[in-house]
Parts: structure tokens; C-alpha cells; sequence
């Protein structure tokens, strides 16, 4: 059994779309992120296959599901580190893995060793430079235009998401919440179309989970960025959703959460009766929901598909 | 400080001191090959502390062991002996796949039981070779005698290499060192960067088990390193820092040894140790006092 418990009211849900207005105009954008009957297997084991999914650019989609069934691998997938087994990927209407620095990825996340000693600025500056050879020319920022601009650009991204006060502080040091602001401006800080979220919330305490929740919310309806987030609990964030999609094991549905968050679209997707329970406060419950066969790895294990 | 006061040249003006010690070539060369060796272990050093791979750089310092006393059976330069199986090890690390994520820690088994293998055939070696025991010493804990300017030029052409290698690597090695995960997401090699720092690695253990011997390759290696990243998180401060650290305890072990009857190994990795215990104890006094600020305004995180 999980609980799938929206914070609001699913029916009274009022959701103002913001739409994405950059300044100029700009071509139209392809969806970020389009599966025509993609299908993924990991270690010889088909995780969920004829998966249809569109995500428009500025939508904010998460991916739910039981553990074990493949969340995280349709994001390994989006970012081009593991192949589609069947059907057409394109991610911001390329292959996966070609849109470069146009995909902002945060992966599911073990806190940083409470010994290493990095600033948060160098994770976040990793971000914006890190896959690039060579190492920078010690010349002070004075000098060097390129310095400024990325040390500018750098403060920018921190303080959107209220990192500032302690970005210059040892990574290790922070807390978890803290962390997970540094690396959500890691993933922003080239300015991203989309963002891939691995179960941004898991680590966090729940006053956290409500401010990083919004946090990624605000950024996906101010700044136009499409987001899709694997997540465990759809709680924090069904305010901010267009859409879920619901993964079980060998299919998906995908639709609005209040369309797809049912007792009758839950029990045909995993063929069992499963019921989705309101609580009196609006939280959603479900139950009756099967876990994924194990893997028989660790679900952290690299390629292992949670 | 006994030694200073016993040993007739040392006269506390510090540029006599060096005149003096550098009147003798083999001083020269140790110097010369103290000063690379001490550059190339505490950049490398920098890395390895932040990957978390110590114990690959014990592994590799130990197989330097056999490796040395291999070449000396065949009779051939130990420094080949040095670099072949300081390599050749590096190799055999990357190549045992790592399990989980920055798990350094899941191959130590596997790695132990090399270790342990290669070292017993390094004292095979030297049974094999009679006569040799007396070198064995210096192998295992250091020497600074005898240094050639061959020698030197080799270490320093192999430092050079490595140093520029790692010159262009080093930012997304970084990147991959401390997240590996995005930095797979962002397209870095993050396998062959680990496969290329592996070898560089048992480059300049190779180094650096030639001056500090084979056990004490750590004082040059991780100490400088783990000590400058105590004193700081900023990357280029606390790499700067950690080669001024590594140089001022090479030139110090090397003065203290030459007025001294007692090893250099031992000098180098007291000192070493000593900055070590030093940048901790500032790390900790600089906390507590933060704290106490930040408690005075309420603000503590």
C-alpha cells in the first residue's frame, strides 16, 4: 500500500496557467519530451513498455508509481545513459542525449558526505562548467569577462532559489534541504528547457519538501521550464501539476491527476482492484497497490530500475 | 631539537644552511627530486581525498614494493620496477568494476587481496635476491642517497606528463569526482576519467615511494592534501595549498634528515602528520568560534 495525497482539495484545485512569455519572440518550441510506444528493459527484464507521453514545454509532469517499476529509468532514458528498447524518444525534439546542456537532470539523491569539503558555489559553478576540458586560469575576475559572467550568473541562480545565505558554506555542512537547493541551482544554472527530477523531495523533512515542492513549481511558471519529476508521494506537488503519469509494471497511463488518480483508471492499469480513498482533509490514499517484483539489487544501484 | 645543536653545520641562517647543503650534488638532486615528487603527490593527493580513494593509493604504494625488488632481482633500475608495477596495478584496479556509486569502499576486499599477494611476492624477491636485505630498508621507509640526474630527469619528464594530463582533465574529473551522477547525465566520461586518474595515480605513487619509501608514500600523497582541505573549500585555494603544504614538508624532512642520523621517511611524515593535526585543530577552533558568533545572533543552521 501507498498514499497518494494531494495537499489540496482535488476538486476545489484552481490551477492558473501561467503561460511562458520570454521576452521576443521565439520559434515555436517542439515538446520537450515525446514516447511513441517506448518501451525500456534493464538486465533482460522489459520494465514497462508501449508508453505514450507528451510533454509540452512549461508543463510540470511527474511520474508515479510503485518502486521497482522504472521511474527512474524513464529519466535515464530521457537523458540518453540507457537506450529505449522499442518505440521513438525524442527529447527537446532530439535524440536523448543530444540536447546537451538544454536538460537540466538532478538525480535521486544520497546526501554529500558530511566531510567533503567543496563549497556549494563549486557544485553549483560545476554545473555550468564542470564537462568542460581543461582547468580555469587562476586570472582574477577582474580581468576576465568570462569569470564575472559566470561568477554573475552563478549568484543569480543561488538566490533564485534562496541559497545564498549559504552557498559559500562546505556542501557537506548543509542540510539536506539545503543541499537540495544548491543542486535544483546546479541543474538551472544553464538556463535548462527542461528539468529531469529524480525524487527531488525523498530526503527531505516535510516543511522542506513544501518549499522545495514550490520552489520547482514557481521556476516551471515563471521561467517557462518543463519539468518532470519522479516522485514517491504526489502530495507536495499536485498544486503545481498538468499532469501524471502512472507507471506500473509493463504499462502507463498519463493524464490529469484527477483523471488518472481514480479507482477505476488505477485497477485497469495494474489488473487488480485498487482503491483510491479521500481523506477528509482532500489527501488521496491509495490502496490495494502492488509493489514491482524485486529487482534483486539495491534499489540505489546504478541501472537498477526504481 | 637536538640534532640542530649536535650537528656542527647548522647555524640558523637559513641560506648558509642551504649553500652548505647543496655543496654536495647528491643534496642537489635530492632536492630537485623532492621538489617534483612533492608538486605531482600533492595535486594528485588533492584528488584522491576528494574521491575518497586513499586506499587505491596505499594499494598502489605497497605493489611499488615488489615492483622495486623485482627490478633489483633482474637487474635492471628499480625505478622501472617502480613505474611497471605502480601502473600495471592502476590498471587492475580499473579494471575491477566498481559496484554502486563513489563505492570505493565495496572493491576494498578484492584490493586487499591483491595488496596482501603482491606484497609477499615483493619479499620473495628480495630472498631470491641474497644480499639485497640491506636495501629492503630503504624500499619500505625512504631514502634521499643516491639519487641520479637521471633519475631526476625521469621523475621529472613523468611529472610533467601527469601534471599536464591531469591539466586538462581536471575539471570534469572533478565534476565526476564529487557527482558522479549528473556529470554521467551531462555527457562526462565518467569511466575513462576514472581509468585515466587510476594510472596517473600509480605515476606518482611510483614517485613518490621512491622518496618516501613504500609505507610512508601516504605522507606526501594524502597528508598535504587532507590538511589544505581542512583549512579550506575553495578548490584552487586549497590545491595551492596543499602543494605549499607538500613542498614546505619535503625541503623541511630533507634539512632535518641531512643534519640528523634518522631516515628522512620519518621527518617527512612527522611533519607531514604535524600539519595535518595543525589544520584540524584550526578547523575546529575556527568552528567553535564561528558558532559562537552565529549563536550570539540566533542564526545557527
Amino acid at each position: 500500500m501507498s498514499t497518494v495525497n494531494p495537499a489540496t482539495r482535488l476538486g476545489d484545485l484552481v490551477r492558473h496557467r501561467v503561460p511562458a512569455q520570454p521576452a521576443g519572440p521565439q520559434p515555436p518550441r517542439s515538446p520537450a519530451v515525446s514516447l511513441r510506444g517506448a518501451g525500456v528493459r534493464v538486465g533482460g527484464r522489459t520494465l514497462w513498455s508501449g508508453v505514450d507521453l507528451e510533454v509540452g514545454a512549461g508543463e510540470f509532469v511527474a511520474v508515479l508509481g510503485p518502486n521497482g517499476v522504472g521511474k527512474s529509468t524513464l529519466i535515464k532514458m530521457l537523458l540518453g545513459i540507457l537506450p529505449p528498447a522499442a518505440g521513438e524518444v525524442r527529447v527537446l525534439g532530439e535524440a536523448p542525449g543530444r540536447a546537451g546542456h538544454r536538460v537540466g537532470y538532478l538525480p535521486q539523491r544520497r546526501n554529500f558526505d558530511a566531510s567533503l569539503r567543496i563549497r556549494g558555489t563549486d557544485i553549483v559553478r560545476l554545473g555550468l562548467d564542470g564537462d568542460r576540458w581543461g582547468v580555469p586560469l587562476p586570472v582574477p575576475a577582474r580581468f576576465s569577462a568570462r569569470r564575472r559572467e559566470a561568477r554573475d550568473r552563478i549568484a543569480e541562480v543561488v538566490e533564485l532559489v534562496g541559497a545564498s545565505a549559504y552557498a559559500h558554506r562546505p556542501i557537506g555542512e548543509c542540510s539536506g534541504g539545503e543541499q537540495q537547493r544548491l543542486l535544483i541551482a546546479q541543474a538551472l544554472v544553464r538556463d535548462p528547457e527542461l528539468l529531469l527530477l529524480d525524487e527531488p523531495l525523498d530526503s527531505l523533512d516535510l516543511s522542506h519538501q513544501g518549499a522545495v515542492a514550490a520552489l520547482i513549481g514557481r521556476i516551471c511558471r515563471e521561467a517557462g521550464v518543463s519539468v518532470v519529476m519522479v516522485a514517491h508521494d504526489v502530495n507536495p506537488i499536485l498544486a503545481w501539476l498538468d499532469r501524471v503519469v502512472y507507471i506500473a509494471e509493463g504499462g502507463a497511463v498519463a493524464g490529469s491527476p484527477q483523471d488518472v488518480i481514480t479507482t477505476q483508471t488505477l485497477s485497469r492499469l495494474y489488473g487488480v482492484p485498487v482503491e483510491v480513498l479521500r481523506t477528509s482533509d482532500g489527501r488521496l490514499v491509495v490502496v490495494g497497490q502492488p509493489e514491482a517484483p524485486a529487482l534483486h539489487t539495491d534499489r540505489h544501484v546504478e541501472g537498477g530500475g526504481t | 631539537m637536538n640534532w640542530a645543536e649536535t650537528s656542527a653545520g647548522w647555524s640558523w641562517n637559513p641560506l648558509t644552511d642551504l649553500q652548505q647543503i647543496w655543496a654536495f650534488p647528491f643534496m642537489v638532486n635530492a632536492f630537485r627530486a623532492g621538489t617534483v615528487v612533492a608538486v605531482l603527490a600533492a595535486v594528485m593527493g588533492w584528488f584522491i581525498v576528494l574521491r575518497r580513494q586513499s586506499f587505491a593509493g596505499h594499494t598502489l604504494s605497497v605493489v611499488s614494493f615488489p615492483g622495486a625488488a623485482c627490478a633489483t632481482l633482474l637487474g635492471i633500475s628499480a625505478g622501472f620496477g617502480y613505474f611497471a608495477f605502480c601502473i600495471g596495478g592502476a590498471l587492475v584496479i580499473a579494471a575491477i568494476p566498481r559496484v554502486g556509486q563513489g563505492g570505493s569502499g565495496q572493491e576494498s576486499a578484492l584490493t586487499g587481496t591483491v595488496q596482501a599477494f603482491l606484497l609477499a611476492c615483493g619479499f620473495l624477491f628480495v630472498a631470491l635476491y641474497k644480499g639485497f636485505l640491506g636495501g629492503v630498508n630503504s624500499l619500505l621507509f625512504g631514502s634521499f642517497l643516491g639519487i641520479t640526474t637521471t633519475q631526476v630527469t625521469v621523475l621529472t619528464i613523468v611529472a610533467a606528463v601527469a601534471l599536464g594530463v591531469l591539466a586538462v582533465i581536471g575539471r570534469p574529473l572533478l565534476f565526476a569526482s564529487v557527482d558522479e551522477n549528473v556529470a554521467i547525465g551531462r555527457g562526462v566520461p565518467v569511466r575513462a576519467l576514472s581509468v585515466t586518474f587510476l594510472v596517473l595515480l600509480g605515476a606518482a605513487t611510483a614517485e613518490a615511494s621512491q622518496i618516501t619509501g613504500t609505507l610512508l608514500v601516504f605522507a606526501l600523497l594524502v597528508m598535504p592534501a587532507a590538511a589544505a582541505q581542512q583549512l579550506t573549500a575553495r578548490p584552487a585555494a586549497s590545491l595551492a595549498l596543499s602543494v605549499l603544504i607538500a613542498l614546505a614538508v619535503t625541503w623541511t624532512g630533507l634539512i632535518a634528515a641531512y643534519y640528523s642520523p634518522y631516515p628522512i621517511g620519518f621527518y617527512v611524515t612527522t611533519f607531514a602528520f604535524a600539519g595535518y593535526v595543525l589544520a584540524r585543530a584550526t578547523r575546529t577552533l575556527n568552528t567553535a568560534m564561528g558558532r559562537h558568533r552565529f549563536a550570539g545572533a540566533g542564526a545557527v543552521a
